[in-house]
């Protein structure tokens, strides 16, 4: 009761303009529908789907034809429409909102956030990178001792074949004879192995991936089985589909006959 | 045209989250619900990130998870994150259902919001057993053996159902993998109930702390309560790097961290902190089948709770300080819980449970009534 009390005494304040300010008109019916009518009793009029706001009802007589919901239609055009009650309410005289450091404050916690976002962004994306047990087998030490003269060994190195021959002295002749018009992929064989009576290749072939056969295929070095690469002494590709010769890792010897594998 | 009024998704993302019409006198506890559905987020994310490392074979998941945290880059945040974020999701989420019983947010015509956040609870504390089983410690193997043989309590079949469910004579590799599928899919399930949670409360709209019809002091939910639940986010935030980054095995027990022994038993098996009011329920009761139905009647009378009880506590004299009872009821079980079983352990756990059951299934109609009572005098409308 006291509640339709307040009303009425706004009511006579904008009956009068009623005619001119059709929203105000139905506001102001809408509101006095509320406040009558049982609250179970759903329908007013021109409902929205789903709505209850009552402020967006004032702006319902605008623009029907839209299709926006009432409240997106408040928010464009805010209107004057619209009387609050607002004796109980304490403003800041204009001008005097604090919008300047209210603004700053905003700024720099978005700065935050933004730092924040990139840190999580970073340490998730650097989860996925190599973990430090695999890390820890990304170099090899290879003990050369036991691998005889015109013997080729196979070790495991970052999940791939490395080749080790110990080559023979004319093979390591043999090499160096083979002009580069004749290769494909020409590379001298003193630029593929740091002493050349080792040759440390990967022993994968550079056509689709396969681990060419040792001892084999028309040049005295490898033959890929898959579709016929031939590699020479020096791991060069002289015939087959390969494009490239075998790759050389990073390697150094180190003391004693010992190699490190990348 | 604004994007939002062309786009059907974003209008609908629009209409729920922005322009969505919200009581305007709602407090910080009506701040559990978006805490809730940040931490599903995070446990999903880091989840997600967690089982490209995680290994679930009974032999490697120990190993797994301690090469996670010592050789994955980030993996210990990323664990830890998991863990605590486990913990916070409850702390979030039992905030939310204690808002939820002191205001009376289930009352009608809102049932289908409490009931399906009650399934959402299940289903919480099921993904919660299930994932602290995976990291296959002391903790986690005997703690899958004690509750999955609650299953003996059926008659007849109770034995048999429970091979089923290990997938052999004792928990195991396939009891491992069966729970880690399930830990993975679970989750997925709770948002889509989650979503279905927010769409039931949004036919009708929020209830707020005054519990009177809010239908003229409603504001858009985006500008307002958006910024509101950052300040609630930034809070969470803080308290989750501080669990995770200075005190991250403050809420986990230490025989975890030793790998699972199938022929010792440690001596003081514990479930974690947030299942410890439930474990003390099931252990007052003597009787093995008992015990298993009481916590069955716990989450029964959870669900009965819109249909037996009457609604919030505010302007109700006596449910506003008899609420607080229960919720020292509830504390007093966590902490008994936890304790080892003596003798006035036991006395004391009983009529906990005993006053437990009496709040949900007897105060809740009873008291409205003597309310009434009190209000009217004789008469009874």
């Amino acid at each position: 009761m006291a509640l339709r009390r307040a009303v009425a005494s706004f009511l006579p304040k904008l009956a009068g303009a009623a005619e001119t300010l059709p929203a105000a008109s139905h506001a102001a019916s809408s509101f006095s529908q509320l406040i009558c009518t049982p609250l179970d009793v759903v329908e007013r009029q021109q409902q929205p789907s789903g709505f209850r706001s009552f402020a967006s009802d004032a702006v319902e007589v605008f623009k029907p034809e839209t299709g926006l919901t009432p409240t997106n239609r408040l928010s464009m055009a805010p209107t004057p429409y619209i009387k609050y009650d607002e004796h109980n309410h304490k403003r800041f005289p204009p001008g005097t909102e604090g919008r300047p450091f209210a603004y700053f404050v905003q700024t720099g916690g978005r700065f935050l956030y933004a730092s924040a976002a990139r840190l999580a962004v970073l340490k998730i994306v650097m989860s996925l990178s190599a973990a430090a047990d695999t890390m820890a087998l990304s170099s090899l030490e290879v003990d050369l001792s036991g691998v005889e003269e015109g013997t080729t060994i196979t070790v495991k190195w970052r999940g791939k074949p490395v080749f080790i021959r110990h080559r023979t002295d004319a093979e390591i002749a043999q090499s160096a004879e083979v002009a580069l018009s004749e290769l494909r992929d020409p590379q001298k064989d003193v630029d593929r192995a740091i002493n050349p009576k080792y040759l440390v290749v990967v022993g994968i072939c550079t056509h689709l991936g396969c681990v060419p056969i040792s001892g084999a295929g028309n040049y005295q070095g490898w033959f890929c089985p898959c579709h016929g690469s031939h590699y020479d002494i020096s791991g060069r590709i002289r015939e087959g589909p390969a494009p490239y010769n075998l790759e050389v890792p990073e390697y150094r010897f180190t003391e004693g006959q010992k190699v490190v594998i990348g | 045209m604004r994007m939002h009024n062309k786009i059907q998704l974003l209008s609908v993302l629009n209409t729920h989250l922005v322009a969505y019409p919200t009581p305007m006198n709602l407090n910080y506890s009506w701040n559990g619900g978006s805490l809730a559905g940040m931490m599903l987020a995070s446990q999903m994310l880091t989840g997600i990130l967690l089982a490209m490392h995680y290994v679930g074979h009974v032999d490697y998941a120990f190993a797994s998870v301690q090469h996670l945290m010592t050789d994955v880059p980030s993996g210990m945040i990323l664990r830890y994150a998991h863990a605590n974020g486990a913990s916070l999701f409850f702390i979030v989420v039992y905030l939310h259902v204690l808002r939820g019983m002191y205001y009376g947010s289930g009352a009608q015509p809102r049932e289908i919001v409490w009931i399906s956040g009650v399934v959402i609870l299940l289903v919480m504390i099921i993904t919660a057993f299930i994932g602290y089983v995976l990291p296959w410690g002391q903790m986690s193997f005997w703690g899958a053996t004690v509750i999955t043989s609650l299953a003996t309590a059926i008659p007849v079949v109770g034995k048999h159902i429970m091979y089923w469910l290990w997938g052999g004579f004792s928990v195991d590799n396939p009891t491992l993998n069966r729970f880690y599928s399930f830990h993975y899919t679970l989750p997925f399930i709770l948002a889509g109930l989650s979503v279905f949670h927010i769409a039931a409360l949004h036919q009708y709209g929020s209830t707020n702390p005054v519990g009177v019809n809010s239908q003229s002091s409603l504001i858009s939910f985006g500008s307002y309560f958006g910024a509101k639940d950052l300040v609630g986010a930034l809070f969470l935030a803080l308290v989750f790097s501080i669990l995770v980054f200075f005190y991250p095995d403050l809420l986990g027990h230490p025989d975890n961290l030793i790998p699972a022994n199938p022929y010792s038993t440690p001596q003081h098996i514990v479930p974690e902190w947030y299942f410890l009011w439930v474990y003390a329920i099931l252990r007052s009761i003597p009787n093995k089948a008992m015990g298993v139905l009481a916590i069955g009647l716990v989450f029964a009378s959870l669900f009965a709770m819109p249909f037996i009880g009457l609604g919030g506590g505010k302007f109700r004299i006596i449910t506003e300080w008899l609420y607080w009872t229960f919720l020292a009821d509830v504390l007093l079980l966590t902490w008994l819980g936890g304790n080892e079983i003596t003798p006035i352990t036991s006395f004391v756990g009983q009529c906990c449970t005993a006053y437990l059951f009496f709040y949900l299934l007897v105060c809740q109609p009873l008291v409205g009534y003597l309310e009434t009572q009190f209000a009217h005098g004789t008469q009874t409308n």
